[in-house]
């Protein structure tokens, strides 16, 4: 069956043959319904084992017990259900939408197939590794064929970027900081659609966690599989490198209008007198962020929760350095293994206000949790939770 | 009477429903409720509308590659669009329709058609054969 499904795609999509893999991240074992578990289910009984390294993404709940949801008994049932088929089809449980900073981190230059946008996109881009956007299903029919259809961006020549997006025009004290990033990753989603940018005129290098928020931000406003940044990137040690020696098609250059208007974008709820929760880690936080958030924190005590997402890697750090207790004394709630948007964790409240950080929980939130969104930098998160109204510091704007 | 030629990306039944014709981008994953079928994402132009039962012209798809998942959860619970047309093809969403027909599930056709004929269809009644002929009415 996974081989049939593999070949089926190939088909759509037009590839003349399948290429052997070396690795996958398996987006399929988060519950969206019975179907999806019927599906692992199926795999399981016939036999199926994954012939590649294949890491999980997050699953609907969370294993390590940080934190608790309101599934209804069924939904509870089937998710769990679904979880442990996936395991029993050989992935390994690690639960984290940031597997590239959980130790799988595929090579320059080698084929992968990786689910889940924002790690599609760091693979792609940051560690210059090769996949396309798999989707549910067909991850894990690849890590089980351990083979890909070869088209889109496994090959060179679609890699090229046909865009250059020009941010030297933009202040360049505002584009150091956290908060530019999913700013700009919202502003190049929504401009570059599927096509493939590269980010020239920055004066510095953007460092992993930067690209990290930036890569997911953009893939949740835009179909962006892949991009650029000249200096930074694997694939783009200048802009003509990343543009393949041709004349780029066009060439976008970002003012700070346009990055205003981006920001804008980011909140449902600019007029808010108050807010009900905090939630970080969409990707999920590393430890370097937690380090931030505890240097932020102060040992303060929150009027509201900071739900704190994050996978098992960084879970085990915490709790070595006694961490974990610390930041769960405050009032931070750390949810490992899944997240605030895709299972029900943040209390049901009307007319709830949530503050984020991440340029994806903004953009998910509204929609999957019912909570508007405020959005800010992590230090203004911070703020705003130990006060329990939105605190707005350093921004330019 | 007007009659168009689509190319079938995935075959599926013939369909007879009216055209609602997104016109933005969507993304499934938090776009579309797989329990309801209805548009769910407040900051998409078409939310609150329904897409099951109906010829769903796409534009775009973006986001989360999560989206095969949320159509197979429609298709299992009967909520499916009768038809999914496309500007182009897409393995993240059709992914759903390969997987629900291994399945045994039964599965609405996909087909392939420039999005500047999107526009004209809206809200008309369609009818769609295997072969990929759309005659609107």
């Amino acid at each position: 069956m996974a081989m049939r499904i593999v070949a089926e795609t190939a088909r759509l999509m037009g590839a003349e043959r399948l290429i052997p893999i070396e690795s996958a991240h398996i987006d399929g074992a988060l519950y969206h319904g019975d179907s999806g578990t019927l599906f692992a289910e199926r795999l399981v009984a016939g036999g199926a084992k994954t012939a590649v390294r294949a890491t999980l993404n997050v699953g609907a709940i969370d294993l390590t017990g940080c934190s608790r949801n309101r599934l209804p008994p069924h939904e509870l049932e089937m998710a769990k259900r679904m979880m442990t088929a996936y395991q029993r089809l050989g992935c390994e449980s690690t639960w984290t939408c940031a597997p590239y900073q959980a130790g799988h981190r595929p090579k320059f230059g080698s084929q992968v197939a990786w689910g889940e946008s924002n790690a599609v996109v760091f693979c792609n881009s940051v560690l210059g590794a090769r996949t396309n956007r798999y989707g549910d299903f067909l991850d894990i029919a690849c890590a089980i064929s351990a083979r890909a259809p070869d088209y889109g961006l496994h090959r060179t020549e679609n890699r090229r970027a046909t865009v250059v997006f020009d941010v030297s025009q933009v202040d360049a004290k505002f584009l150091k900081s956290d908060l530019a990033w999913p700013v700009l990753g919202n502003l190049y989603g929504r401009v570059i659609g599927d096509a493939i940018g590269v980010i020239t005129g920055l004066a510095f290098r953007p460092w992993e966690d930067i690209l990290k928020g930036f890569g997911a931000t953009a893939a949740s406003a835009g179909s962006v599989g892949l991009f650029h940044v000249a200096g930074t990137t694997p694939e783009a040690p200048d802009e003509a490198t990343a543009l393949h020696g041709v004349p780029a098609a066009a060439r976008i250059v970002v003012t700070n209008e346009m990055m205003r208007d981006a920001q804008g974008r980011l909140s449902t709820a600019d007029r808010a007198d108050h807010i009900d929760a905090v939630a970080i880690g969409s990707p999920h936080l590393s430890i370097e962020e937690f380090d931030l958030l505890r240097r932020l924190l102060k040992g303060r005590r929150l009027a509201v929760p900071i739900y704190a997402c994050t996978g098992r890697h960084v879970l085990r750090l915490l709790e070595r350095d006694g961490h974990r207790q610390q930041l769960e004394s405050s009032g931070v709630v750390i949810v490992a293994d899944t997240c605030v948007v895709v299972t029900p964790i943040l209390p049901e409240k009307a007319g709830a206000i949530l503050m984020t950080n991440s340029g994806k929980f903004s953009h998910y939130a509204p929609s999957n949790t019912g909570y508007a969104v405020l959005y800010g930098s992590m230090s203004e998160c911070v703020e705003s939770a130990v006060t329990g109204k939105p605190v707005f510091g350093a921004s330019m704007w | 009477m007007v009659s168009l030629q689509a190319d079938v990306l995935l075959p599926g039944a013939a369909a007879s429903a009216t055209a609602l014709a997104l016109t933005a981008p969507i993304s499934f994953w938090g776009g579309v409720d797989p329990k309801t079928g209805v548009i769910a994402d407040p900051r998409h132009p078409e939310n609150g509308q329904r897409v099951s039962g109906k010829v769903l012209l796409v534009p775009e798809t973006v986001g989360s590659s999560s989206a095969a998942a949320i159509l197979l959860e429609l298709v299992h619970g009967k909520r499916a669009p009768a038809a999914i047309v496309l500007h182009e093809p897409d393995a993240i969403l059709l992914l759903g329709l390969i997987v629900a027909k291994e399945m045994g599930y039964p599965t609405p056709i996909a087909l392939r058609l420039d999005r500047e004929r999107f526009a004209e269809l809206h809200d008309r009644h369609v009818q769609i054969s295997t072969t990929g002929r759309l005659t609107i009415s």
